[in-house]
Order: C-alpha cells, then sequence, then structure tokens
C-alpha cells in the first residue's frame, strides 16, 4: 500500500516535472530576452512619446509628440538623414553590381580559389575600427598610398578626409569595401542554387557567354540579388562605426557628416536628451522595418 | 585561343581586385613596423626598411594594450561561454519539448530580430547604471546573452535530427537533459561551431556598446581602447598601426583555418555586429 503511493506521487511530480520542464530549459534565455531586448523595445517606445523626459529622476512633464516634433524640425537630424540615405544610395547598388561581377567569376573553376576567397572576404571578420584607422592613413592628402596610386593617373592630391565634399566619398568607398564580402557571399551561394542545367542548355544552343550571363544568371539570380539589396539597405542605414575611426570619432570633418545613429548618439551622450534620442531610434526603426517587410514579401513569393 | 585570353583577363581581374581588397591589410601591417621618418615620406614606403618589434613596445608603453587585450579575451570568453548555453537549452525547447504557445513565442521571437541594437541602447545604457554595471566588464557580458539569431540557427538544425530517435532515447530512460548533451549536442557540432565563432568574432570586434559604456582604462577591450588612443598617438601612426595589427591579426589567422565554417554562417543570414 504504501509503496504504490509513493510510486504515484512520483509519476505526479514527473508529470509535473515534465509540464515546467521547458520553460527550465527557456529560463536562461528569456531572462536575458525580456531584461535587455523585450522591455528595452517597449521603454524606448515609451521614453519618445514622453516630454521634458529626465533619465536621471526618469521624471517628464506630459505625454505627447513633442520629442518627434524636436527632432524632424532639427536641422541636424535633417543632415542626418539626408546624409544616411546618400550613404545607402551609393554604398548599395554600387556594391551589388560589383559583387555580382565578383561572384560570377569566384564562381567558375578557379586555381587558388581558396587564396581568392580569403582576400575577398577578409574585411568580413576583422574589426571595422581597426581597419578604419589604417584607411584613414591611405586617405592622407600629403603621404597617403591612396593619393599616390592616383596620381598615376594624373590625378591631383585629394583632400579625402579634410573637405566636406570629399569625405563621403571616403567614406562611401570604405563602406563599399567593407560590405562587398558580405554581399559576394550571398550572391556566391545564390548562384550555387542554379541549376546547371540552364548552362548546359545554353551552350548546346551556341549562346555566347555575355547572352548567358545577361539572360540565364541575372534573371535567376534576381531574386537573391533583391535580398542583397534589402539586407544591405538596412545596415547601411547603421552606419557609424565606419565613420568613426576615419574622423577622430566627429562625424566629418566639420561636423557635417551627420548619420542617423550618430544623431542618436550625440542626442543622448552630448545633449542628455534620451526622449530625442528615442524619438529618433524609433525613426531609424521605422525605416528598417519597411525595408524588413519588403525582404519578408520577396522571401515568400520567391519560396512559392 | 580567344578563351584563353578571356581566361587570363579573368584572373587578372581577380588578381588586381584581390589586391585592392587586401591592400588596407598590408598597409596596415607594413606600416606597423616602419620609423616615424619612412611613414611621412611621399612617394609612399612600400616596406619597411627593417623589421622591428619597437613600434609595438611604444605603443604598449603609452596605453595598457595588454589589459585592453586581457579585458577582451574574458569577455569572448564568458560571453561566448554563457550564449552558447542558454542558446542551446532554448533551441532543444522550441525544437523537441511540447508546450503551450510555443510556435507563436517563437515567431514573436523572430520578429523581434528585426528590431536594431541601436534602439535598445538608451534602455539598456539606463539598466546598466541603475545594475551598478556602468563601466565593469560584467556591463559588456550580460546584455548579450540571449541571442535569437543563434538560437534560430541552432533551432533548425535541431529540427532535421529525426524525431524517433528522441522518443526511443525517451522510452530507454534518457531524461531530456541527458539526450541532449549526450546526443543532440554531439551531432550538432558544426552548426555549434559555426554558432561559436560568429558569436566569438563580434564580441572580439564590438565597439559601439563598450564605447558607451566603458568610461576607465582598465575596462576598455581593444577596439575601444584603440580609438581612445588614437587621441594620445595621433601624430605617430606608425604606433597606432601596431596597435590595430593587435587587434585585427589574431582574426585573420583564425580566419585562414575557419574560412569555411564562418562563411557558412555568413550565407545563412548575415553576420550581427
Amino acid at each position: 500500500m504504501k509503496k504504490n503511493t509513493v510510486q504515484e506521487r512520483k509519476i505526479e511530480n514527473k508529470s509535473f516535472l515534465s509540464k515546467i520542464e521547458p520553460f527550465l530549459y527557456l529560463l536562461p534565455f528569456l531572462i536575458g530576452l525580456v531584461v535587455f531586448t523585450l522591455y528595452p523595445v517597449i521603454n524606448v517606445v515609451l521614453i519618445s512619446f514622453k516630454e521634458g523626459y529626465s533619465h536621471l529622476s526618469r521624471n517628464f512633464t506630459e505625454w505627447g509628440l513633442g520629442n518627434y516634433e524636436t527632432v524632424l524640425a532639427d536641422p541636424r537630424f535633417g543632415q542626418a538623414i539626408s546624409n544616411t540615405i546618400k550613404y545607402v544610395l551609393l554604398v548599395v547598388p554600387i556594391s551589388t553590381c560589383l559583387s555580382i561581377v565578383i561572384a560570377n567569376l569566384l564562381n567558375q573553376k578557379l586555381r587558388f580559389s581558396a587564396l581568392f576567397q580569403t582576400a575577398y572576404f577578409l574585411p568580413m571578420v576583422t574589426s571595422i575600427t581597426a581597419v578604419g584607422l589604417a584607411w584613414k592613413l591611405m586617405y592622407n592628402k600629403n603621404f597617403g598610398i591612396i593619393n599616390y596610386l592616383l596620381s598615376f593617373f594624373g590625378v591631383d592630391k585629394i583632400p579625402w578626409l579634410e573637405n566636406a565634399q570629399w569625405s563621403i566619398p571616403a567614406l562611401v568607398i570604405f563602406g563599399i569595401w567593407n560590405i562587398l564580402p558580405f554581399t559576394i557571399i550571398l550572391l556566391l551561394s545564390g548562384l550555387q542554387n542554379i541549376d546547371p542545367l540552364y548552362y548546359t542548355a545554353a551552350k548546346v544552343d551556341g549562346s555566347s557567354s555575355l547572352r548567358i550571363f545577361f539572360r540565364i544568371t541575372i534573371p535567376l539570380l534576381a531574386p537573391t540579388i533583391f535580398l542583397v539589396c534589402i539586407i544591405n539597405t538596412i545596415s547601411c542605414f547603421k552606419v557609424f562605426s565606419e565613420l568613426y575611426p576615419l574622423f577622430n570619432g566627429k562625424p566629418g570633418p566639420f561636423n557635417n557628416l551627420y548619420t542617423v545613429v550618430y544623431y542618436i548618439r550625440y542626442a543622448m551622450m552630448e545633449n542628455r536628451k534620451y526622449g530625442i534620442a528615442a524619438a529618433a531610434a524609433i525613426i531609424l526603426f521605422m525605416f528598417i522595418f519597411v525595408f524588413t517587410m519588403v525582404q519578408h514579401f520577396i522571401q515568400n513569393r520567391t519560396r512559392r | 585561343m580567344k578563351q584563353k585570353v578571356t581566361r587570363f583577363l579573368v584572373y587578372l581581374f581577380l588578381i588586381i581586385g584581390g589586391l585592392i581588397m587586401l591592400l588596407p591589410f598590408f598597409w596596415m601591417f607594413s606600416s606597423a613596423f616602419k620609423t616615424t621618418q619612412e611613414i611621412n615620406k611621399f612617394p609612399p614606403q612600400w616596406l619597411p626598411s627593417s623589421i622591428s618589434l619597437v613600434n609595438f613596445q611604444r605603443a604598449f608603453a603609452m596605453a595598457p594594450f595588454a589589459r585592453y587585450f586581457v579585458n577582451s579575451i574574458l569577455v569572448m570568453v564568458s560571453s561566448v561561454g554563457i550564449t552558447t548555453f542558454t542558446t542551446i537549452l532554448a533551441a532543444f525547447a522550441f525544437s523537441k519539448l511540447h508546450f503551450p504557445g510555443r510556435s507563436l513565442i517563437f515567431s514573436m521571437l523572430l520578429a523581434l530580430m528585426m528590431i536594431p541594437f541601436e534602439m535598445l541602447i538608451i534602455t539598456n545604457y539606463s539598466t546598466v547604471v541603475q545594475l551598478k554595471l556602468w563601466d565593469t566588464i560584467p556591463a559588456l557580458i550580460l546584455p548579450f546573452t540571449s541571442s535569437i539569431f543563434y538560437t534560430y540557427i541552432l533551432k533548425n538544425f535541431f529540427d532535421s535530427i529525426s524525431d524517433s530517435l528522441y522518443w526511443s532515447a525517451r522510452i530507454d530512460g534518457s531524461s531530456n537533459w541527458r539526450y541532449l548533451w549526450k546526443v543532440m549536442v554531439p551531432i550538432a557540432r558544426p552548426s555549434l561551431t559555426t554558432i561559436i565563432l560568429l558569436n566569438g568574432l563580434a564580441s572580439w570586434n564590438s565597439f559601439m556598446w563598450p564605447m558607451y559604456v566603458i568610461a576607465s582604462d582598465k575596462n576598455r577591450t581593444l577596439p575601444w581602447g584603440l580609438q581612445v588612443f588614437t587621441t594620445e598617438a595621433g601624430s605617430y601612426p606608425e604606433l597606432l598601426m601596431a596597435a590595430s595589427t593587435v587587434v585585427v591579426f589574431p582574426v585573420i589567422i583564425l580566419f585562414f583555418f575557419c574560412r569555411k565554417y564562418i562563411v557558412r554562417g555568413v550565407a545563412r543570414g548575415g553576420l550581427k555586429g
């Protein structure tokens, strides 16, 4: 009799334990997620609507759209948005076009293909801010290797980092170099998914390789190309770490290169206006949200 | 003949492109060994006249780079260790255990994945200050203990392991815990390697968050310490390049050995910075 109840209790215990067991497995993950992702998301939305928010006392005067009005009226934020969009519009198309060509060449049977891959993929793993210092040295107007190499083509010394007009191309070239590996890798995996039968058929028909490239490769690669453009647009919207080392932590030689993330940092650390920073972060998220939706739309369509 | 010419042009293009991609690394390493005179020469000198470690010694004497290095290793090891642990447990629960709301919670997590870290900084900064962790090493580790992205990768891999294996082990009396560590984790080794490598790289290169929360010299990690060093060593680019080499070189060596794992992970969904 006694034995029986003990066993029953055991089973009952077991069933209770097996009910909560999944949550014990999730617990460590969920703690970090709730404290450092879920709560901050909700909180940043709330702060963005709190007018006159003080981060020390956590007091605020009233709820409203005041922070958004301030941000949108701030010429510095206007500059940040326009610089960010300029950066996206330059980096994304150029890096995508270059990557399509390079990925196609790397996709052939090559000697030393491991060596080529290492060379083209390396910028992906190294610290942007550390390599940025090397770029800063290369961009140097008087002693820089870039102006030296350009001098062979009859180009005069360019003040890459000292001049407001040249600072954007300097940032964009560095940005392209930095994003190229990721873009090439995604396109390469897209290329490897194309059925080789198409190419065999085209070769039997005697099509030229240029024709094959435009009539077969590009159309079949189109979904991957779109996908890459969207992902790169999102990551370029967050441009910050590329900018920091080039100009000693300042946004451009004359504070002319504010980007959205730089603006958030400025509002938070220099002005101590968390409400403003939150509103700017929400606006950044809106852009990212739209592009993410487009990404999902494309992914769902191509899967069908 | 025509084919040979195109073949030659392909190689020429790839080699020139590859050299351009590698130029910043070459310039960093070569400058790290130059003297002040050599680095300020025009036309620039491609290689240093002699190889000596004096720039490294001077950089390490001017700023506590050894300390930064130890901090970076410490943050990387603990952050990767904790994250891998939480990821394995969560991925297992989402893949093999049954509980109400499982798929709902998981799709909510996927939606959360698009939130940029830049948006979380404002609150996380305050949280770290409140927890009295501002300007401490744990502040660099704690916010990154749960990763939706890595959990997603590992869950996908766990999903591909047949359920019949799971049930037969359970009927044989194996507990979930035992099954996870004795069967699932060893099978998932390739996926785990990718996750650990991506996570380690992200931690090693992390710059923005340390910039926000670390103020004192003794708690800085390499990338942030390096940027602070630019103000002291601004007029000695050769010292800066020596210090940058310390940040970049270990990663390059790692990439030589683990390229396939890293590339595979990146192709699957990107490198989170």
